[in-house]
Order: C-alpha cells, then structure tokens, then sequence
C-alpha cells in the first residue's frame, strides 16, 4: 500500500475535526439516549470519509489502510459509538475493494457508495450457528426471473436502521453446506428489516444493535464471487480485530488522558508534592503502552503481508492465531486501562458529570470482549495450535 | 497415496456424504468440512505420513481436495528425498 502523505495527513486532520467538534461533544448524549451517532456520521458523510479507503478512480479518497486506522483511533478518543459505526463501515468497503475482482456491479457500486457516501452494514451473526461466523443457517435461494432472495434471523444488526446497504454472510445456495458460503451486498431499496429485538445495552449504546430479520431481492451479481472463507481469513477478520483495536486504544487513551488531567490538579493543588496517586497513573501508563505495542505490531504484519503479490500470508494459520491474539488480548487490556483510569479519579471519575469521568470509557470497552467472543476465539486458537507450526 | 488419503479423509472431515464417491478434485469445504475438521484431517495426515506441514503450506486451498493433499504430501516427501 502507498501512502501518499499530504493526502492521508489531510484526511486524518479533516476526521480529527470531526471527533473534536462532533463526535465530543454528543458523546455523552448518544450514550445516555442510546441513539445513533448521526451528528459524526453526518459530518463525516460531508467530508467524503465514507469512501475514504475506495481508490480514486472509483471515486474515493485512495487513502492508506493505516490511515483508516488511524482516523479510529482519533473517533475512539472522543466517542466509541461514532468510531465503531465508522469502523464497521470501513471493514464492509476494505472488504470489497481487496476482493471486487474487477467485477462491473461491484466496482459501479463502490462509485455510488463514493458519490452518495453511502453507510455499509454487516449482517454476519446468525440464530442457529452457535455464534460461529464460518457457518450460515440462511442462503442465496434462486427466484423468479433471475433474482435471488433470501431470509436472515440476525440476533445484531450494528446501526442496521441507519445503514444505506448491508453486507450480508449466506450459504451459496439453499442446498450448500453450512460452512459454504458467500456474501452479498443488498442495497436498502431491495431489503426489508423486521425488527426483532430492542437495545439498551451496557456500552457501545451508539451503535443501535437490535436483532431482524433481514429479507432481500438482489441480482446474482450482487453476491462477491471470492468465497467468503477467503474473504474472511485475508482481509474481514484481521481487518476488524485492527479496526477495532484502534478505537478500543482510542478509548484507552481518552482514559488515560483524564486520569493525567486528574492528577495534574492534584499537583497544582500541592506545589512541590508530587501526589500519592500519581504513582498509579505511571502504572497505568505501562498498561496503556503495552496495549499500544501489540495494536501497532499487528497493523505493521497486516500491512506488511497485505503488500505480499497473493496475500498468501494472510491465509495461514499462522496469520489467524496473529490477528485472533490481538483480538483477545487488545479486548481484554483496554477495560483493564480504563478500569485503572477510574482507580486514579476515583469518585470523581465515577461520576458521569466531571471532566475525569471514565464511566462512558470502561461500559464502551466492556463490549469488546463480547464482538465475537473471546472463549470462541480462544476455542479456534486451541484447534489451529494442534497444527500451527511456529507461532 | 489418494486411496490412503481418501481413509483419512472419510475417517475425519466428517463430510455430509460418501467420501468413497467423491472425486479427487471435489471441494472438501463445500462438502461439508468445517475448518475445525481440517486441523483432524492434518494432524491425521502428519501422523500416518510421518510428515510435518510447514506453516506456509497450513492454509484452506492446501487442503481443499484429495487431489490438493496428494501434491502437498508430494512436495513435502520430494523436498525430503532430495
């Protein structure tokens, strides 16, 4: 990947903008009414950040995967909510565009997405799989005509009233194993949302996560012609634990600053003294760095192998055990960040009306453990290190 | 070494149908294997072989067909041999 640097300098200041003035600002309103970030959405939708990563002669901005790291973790320092929908987004079109093939619907689709900045949703979980996205219950079931049509019970669907089009997992056809599958790109005119569920959860409130069942009347050539396997294991999986690591370090971060804020006002409040809590913010300082290392390392491998002719590296096992590891260990360090952030504030960063609170940071990080869950990953780790060589 | 393989296969893919039928070539996923039975049809095949799969050969289109296996297998004893 080349990174043009003023272009992607630009972007990242442009989405900084976003966070800074949008994203904040509402951050605690999206949270408390658990509505969709729509003011951060909405000014990124302005800026063309939507199609940020789609090359420019498709019409986007041609800007660097680390880029689109990057402008998570910026989202993430101001609201998970904003950063999650736009990183969920960016896995759909990061998805396509290293898969499309040249195929004429999908690259006139990438235009539309970059002339009418259209937000993408995932459909990937499904009832009756076990929570195992290798597997699907629903299929491409030929219809009258040429169409195709199909019916998914999905217990989530992030930001699915909001979303434009849906990315949707589904076997190959109404015969076709569970584990054969493909996926396909419904546009919201063909679609049909049955709501099945409500949303008021722990954290992540932003995303408007409810259960539907999804119904949709696509063409043939809606469905990618790269088998969803591949797809998955060279760009979905490793491209969402990135993703999401970033905006998870993002949170972590905001943590950590207002814990250094809180102590430097302990400090100017006894000159000369350095205060007792002070101590515990230099140990959440090397929490904070480790989580940062292991985000950093995994971006460079990905970019590294994503840059290989094949992407062969990607489809080893080797290369799952990398990308579920970050995965499971950035999920698990971030609460632990934003947890000892709230030991260094104290009541006051208990209290969700200071300028210490971390209470949004640690409910918001809490899901990141449950986004495909860590005893799952954990279970697919202990089959691939019966075989996986040096890892 | 594709009747030996077949074995293997029928014994651990735990495919949804005969794996007596099936045709070297024939996608071993979209007949049924899960990935979790892949890593059983490897270790299986490492152990009766008496061969060790690098990491770079431990993907999904090394193992999607007896055919596939068969010129794994074939490398792998060729690169010893020699």
């Amino acid at each position: 990947m080349s990174v043009s640097v003023d272009r992607d300098q630009a972007f990242l200041d442009t989405v900084r903008r976003v966070a800074d003035e949008l994203a904040g600002p509402n951050a605690d309103s999206v949270d408390r009414e658990a509505r969709f970030p729509i003011e951060t959405i909405e000014g990124l939708r302005a800026e063309g950040a939507l199609s940020a990563f789609i090359p420019t002669e498709l019409g986007g901005g041609g800007v660097a995967f680390e880029t689109i790291a990057a402008a998570c973790f910026e989202l993430g320092r101001r609201c998970g909510a904003s950063a999650m929908v736009y990183a969920m987004h960016q896995i759909q079109v990061i998805s396509i565009v290293r898969h499309l093939d040249d195929a004429p619907w999908f690259e006139d689709y990438l235009r539309t997405v970059s002339r009418e900045q259209r937000l993408i949703a995932s459909v990937t979980s499904e009832l009756g799989t076990g929570g195992d996205m290798g597997r699907s219950v629903a299929a491409v079931t030929p219809a009258e005509g040429g169409a195709c049509t199909f019916e998914k019970q999905a217990p989530t669907v992030s930001y699915g009233a909001y979303a434009d089009d849906l990315f949707v997992t589904l076997r190959r056809a109404p015969d076709a194993e569970p584990s054969d599958q493909v996926v396909a790109l419904a546009r919201k005119e063909q679609l049909e949302l049955e709501p099945t569920g409500t949303w008021d959860p722990l954290g992540m409130r932003g995303t408007c996560s409810p259960g539907y069942v999804v119904r949709a009347t696509i063409a043939p050539e809606q469905v990618l012609a790269t088998p969803f396997p591949r797809v998955s294991s060279e760009s979905m999986v490793p491209v969402s634990h990135i993703l999401w690591s970033h905006l998870w370090l993002g949170i972590s971060t905001d943590a950590f600053d207002r814990a250094r804020a809180f102590v430097r006002a302990a400090a100017k409040r006894s000159p000369g003294e350095t205060p007792p809590v002070a101590v515990r913010l230099s140990h959440l300082m090397s929490e904070l760095s480790l989580l940062r290392a292991e985000v950093s390392s995994a971006l460079a491998e990905f970019v590294e192998a994503s840059d290989e002719p094949g992407r062969e590296r990607l489809t080893t096992m080797a290369s799952a055990l990398r990308f579920n590891n970050l995965k499971i260990a950035a999920s698990e360090q971030a609460p632990r960040v934003c947890q000892g952030a709230l030991g260094v504030c104290g009541i006051m960063g208990f209290k969700n009306d200071t300028p210490f609170s971390v209470g949004r940071h640690l409910r918001d990080t809490m899901s990141a453990c449950l986004m495909v869950a860590n005893e799952r990953i954990h279970q697919t780790n202990a089959s691939l290190l019966l075989i996986a060589k040096d890892v | 070494m594709t009747e030996e393989i077949r074995k293997i296969v029928a014994d651990h893919a735990r495919l949804s149908i005969d794996a007596a039928g099936l045709a070297a070539d024939a996608d071993l996923y979209q007949a049924g294997m899960t990935s979790h039975a892949s890593v059983n049809v490897m270790l299986a095949l490492e152990d009766h072989f008496d061969v060790e799969f690098p990491d770079r050969m431990l993907t999904r289109d090394v193992f999607e067909s007896i055919a596939a296996i068969e010129r794994a297998l074939g490398e792998l004893r060729g690169s010893t041999v020699s």
